[in-house]
């Protein structure tokens, strides 16, 4: 009992301050939004576009990225002999419309906006989610879960995993949506009670991911499944998924947006 | 050994296909049999279109842990059935399975040949075979009949955050008599999407196997890339590779001990695990930008450097990380509750686990000395050795405790490597992949042996490519430590396993 004690004295308080204070400091190979240099791009060339593994970079007269496909791999920036392409560390990359992923040259995402004022009231202050793992590889399962840990903490902003769908307000997908998880998870769906919100977390729930076009799956959440909120990545980091949520919810502070 | 008519090769090799041995049905099966009663582990067996391009054959690799040799041999099956070596030999029953899925191949005689991923078959002229086949979860279950025996369904959706699969258990109050695991849920196509590669999304799709060993499963593929372009990687690379595959492993088996300390209430453990955890998860970020080593490992070494700014933030981390997982671990070991749970839960006898061929943490738990990193060593492990961890009960205990065993030895390897780094290159040019060759890597991922083989046509691309998680050994290890444990006792014995449903849903 008392090396518990001692044990828990010295390990300390652990929970991040953000959003109060700015967000941790990432790692320097971090790959948040990618920006691209279109004043570099050569005409005709399509480099980015032919090695992209996912078909992400489409190029009509510059080339633009979808965050939604997007793996944040380093294919396109390694490829461009021009170096036009580079990732930030901007780790800002939730959106409410799938049209809003698109990242093109000089132009700002936008973000995800909150709820309309009807459903902030009723989740803004408790939200629970019904996790549903639909076909992907356990990475972004992983860094939901890591938010549920004292380092972040997600029960602070009145947000919860639970158990069933019935005790949920909605669905957290993750995967690309196995044709072996398609009805599981519209039953899941249908289970949530009205109102109720969808979230789509990582490539695969949003596009496919790394599996795109595979026959044994569907390209991420069905069209009867209407999502509210995209957190693009392959794996998210922890922190685009919390601001992702806190977006959704209204609860950053108004500075440092 | 000369007594063999496998031909043997080595951990991370390409012989040409010519070379691997092409026997008749029988003998290629009674090799297999023999080879297993003598010792060997059946790493791999799959079916493959034969490469004369009639009909089918089988393609099996077995691991000789004692001398770190493995043995491949073609066996080709006129017809459209084989006789079942599962009554013989346990460690085929998922294999077969697997075999008569994908390709229509009946083994007969195998004791109940159920789908694995209820996927649809893809090797051969499956024409024949596209009979309507059982979709997911209405499948016949092994069942338990007589007064007050109850059927306890679990899944695909499960209670927490975690992958889909379905658990069927056959219980007596609360005691468990059978545990039914079906898998399948997540299946991508992988293994059928590699046919005429390697593709543009092939690397990427081979990271994301399974996402919590990442860098296990890519290394395999690089290496076997690397065998069949007989490409070397330079020193400074394999010691990153050995790094990124050892934080993997820290990140897990922390994860894992903090979470079978929450399963028994422990909650200081827990917690610090929790973060701990991640802790070596932003040390990979260190490395290459991603906790899951995404985008580190490519065929010919690494992508990223570890230069000295890395290497010294990484001592840092590592020192402090240390610090604090030596005590929020040890609080298990000297807490009487937490023993009391943890000894004599959800035991695996060694027979069963050599029988079942089980592999990684779940096999040195039971004694048995598996470890690819020692018995199969390939990159930095040829050069440095990590002793290789045990313990003998075969309970949750002693898979916790194997777990920190090697907790410590990531530690020290790291420690190590991080003093002396070599100089030089962190990659080698990529080069196109010989034709008509067959090559075969293992590698020792945080949960045990992850296998891929590889056989390539006359045109240098994929025929072939077969993917073991460690996993697809395991599973019916986790059935076998439920028997007669209290139902209430599966999360803590499903904990200590933990093993990955998308790796062996592919």
């Amino acid at each position: 009992m008392i090396r518990a004690l001692y044990a828990r004295l010295r390990q300390g308080h652990r929970t991040i301050r953000y959003p109060e204070v700015l967000a941790p400091a990432l790692p320097e190979h971090f790959r948040g939004r990618p920006l691209i240099d279109a004043s570099r791009c050569v005409d005709g060339c399509r480099a980015c576009a032919d090695t992209c593994p996912i078909e992400a970079v489409h190029i009509d007269t510059v080339p633009r990225i979808d965050l939604g496909r997007c793996l944040f791999c380093t294919d396109c920036a390694d490829a461009c002999p021009q170096h036009a392409i580079s990732h930030s560390s901007d780790y800002r990359l939730a959106t409410r419309a799938r049209g809003d992923l698109l990242v093109a040259p000089g132009e700002e995402l936008k973000l995800a906006r909150a709820l309309d004022e009807r459903l902030r009231s009723l989740f803004g202050r408790s939200l629970k989610l019904r996790q549903v793992s639909a076909g992907g590889c356990n990475a972004c399962e992983a860094d939901v879960n890591v938010l549920s840990t004292i380092g972040w903490d997600l029960g602070r902003f009145g947000i919860q995993m639970v158990a069933s769908p019935r005790h949920a307000d909605g669905i957290l997908i993750t995967g690309c949506v196995t044709e072996n998880m398609r009805t599981a998870l519209l039953d899941t769906y249908q289970a949530v009670a009205a109102p109720k919100i969808v979230i789509a977390v990582g490539a695969c729930a949003i596009a496919g991911g790394p599996f795109v076009n595979h026959p044994q799956q569907h390209n991420g959440v069905p069209e009867s499944i209407p999502v509210d909120l995209y957190i693009p990545g392959c794996p998210p980091h922890p922190l685009t998924i919390l601001d992702g949520l806190l977006r959704l919810l209204d609860r950053l502070p108004r500075e440092g947006r | 050994m000369a007594d063999t008519s496998f031909t043997r090769m080595w951990n991370g090799e390409a012989i040409p296909l010519e070379r691997a041995a092409r026997m008749h049905l029988d003998k290629f099966l009674s090799s297999i049999v023999e080879g297993v009663a003598r010792g060997w582990r059946l790493s791999s067996l799959f079916a493959q279109e034969a490469c004369d391009g009639e009909g089918l054959e089988l393609v099996a690799l077995l691991a000789e842990d004692a001398r770190a040799a493995l043995h491949v041999g073609i066996g080709h099956v006129s017809g459209s059935a084989f006789p079942s070596i599962t009554p013989l030999c346990p460690q085929a029953h998922l294999f077969e399975r697997e075999i008569h899925e994908q390709s229509g191949l009946i083994p007969e005689g195998h004791p109940w040949l159920k789908p694995v991923r209820f996927a649809a078959p893809w090797i051969g002229n499956t024409g024949a075979s596209a009979s309507p086949r059982p979709s997911i979860g209405h499948a016949e279950f092994y069942s338990v009949e007589g007064d007050e025996i109850h059927e306890v369904a679990v899944g695909p959706v499960h209670a927490g955050v975690i992958e889909p699969g379905h658990f069927r258990f056959q219980c007596h109050g609360e005691k468990v008599f059978h545990l039914e695991i079906m898998l399948g849920y997540q299946h991508r196509g992988i293994e059928e999407a590699m046919r005429g590669g390697p593709h543009r999304a092939t690397l990427r799709q081979m990271e994301a196997i399974a996402g919590d060993t990442s860098i296990a499963h890519t290394w395999a593929y690089c290496q076997n890339i690397e065998a069949m372009a007989s490409i070397h990687v330079p020193p400074r690379a394999l010691v990153v590779r050995g790094m990124a595959l050892e934080l993997e492993r820290l990140a897990n088996h922390t994860g894992d001990l903090g979470a079978l300390a929450g399963d028994v209430g422990f909650l200081p453990t827990m917690s610090f695990c929790g973060r701990l955890r991640g802790d070596f998860l932003n040390m990979s970020a260190v490395l290459c930008g991603s906790r899951f080593g995404r985008n580190l490992l490519t065929p010919g070494g690494a992508r990223f450097d570890c230069d000295a700014r890395a290497t010294a933030d990484l001592q840092n981390r590592l020192e402090e990380a240390e610090r604090d997982v030596r005590q929020a671990i040890s609080l298990l070991w000297t807490t009487p509750s937490v023993q009391g749970r943890f000894e004599n839960t959800g035991t695996v006898s060694r027979k069963d686990c050599v029988d079942l061929g089980m592999v990684g943490v779940a096999a040195r738990s039971c004694g048995v000395e598996v470890d690819v990193r020692s018995t199969h060593p390939t990159g930095i492990y040829q050069f440095t050795t990590i002793p290789l961890a045990t313990a003998h009960y075969g309970d949750v205990n002693s898979r916790a405790f194997v777990r920190w065993l090697e907790i410590e030895r990531s530690l020290v390897f790291l420690r190590e490597r991080l003093r002396t780094l070599p100089q030089g290159e962190i990659g080698a040019a990529p080069a196109p992949l010989a034709p008509n060759t067959l090559a075969a890597s293992l590698v020792e991922g945080w949960r045990g042996e992850v296998c891929h083989v590889a056989i390539t046509d006359a045109s240098g691309r994929f025929a072939r490519y077969k993917i073991t998680d460690p996993s697809f050994h395991n599973w019916p290890g986790l059935a076998m430590a439920l028997r007669g444990q209290e139902i209430s006792d599966f999360p803590l014995c499903n904990k200590s396993f933990n093993l990955s449903y998308c790796g062996v849903d592919l």
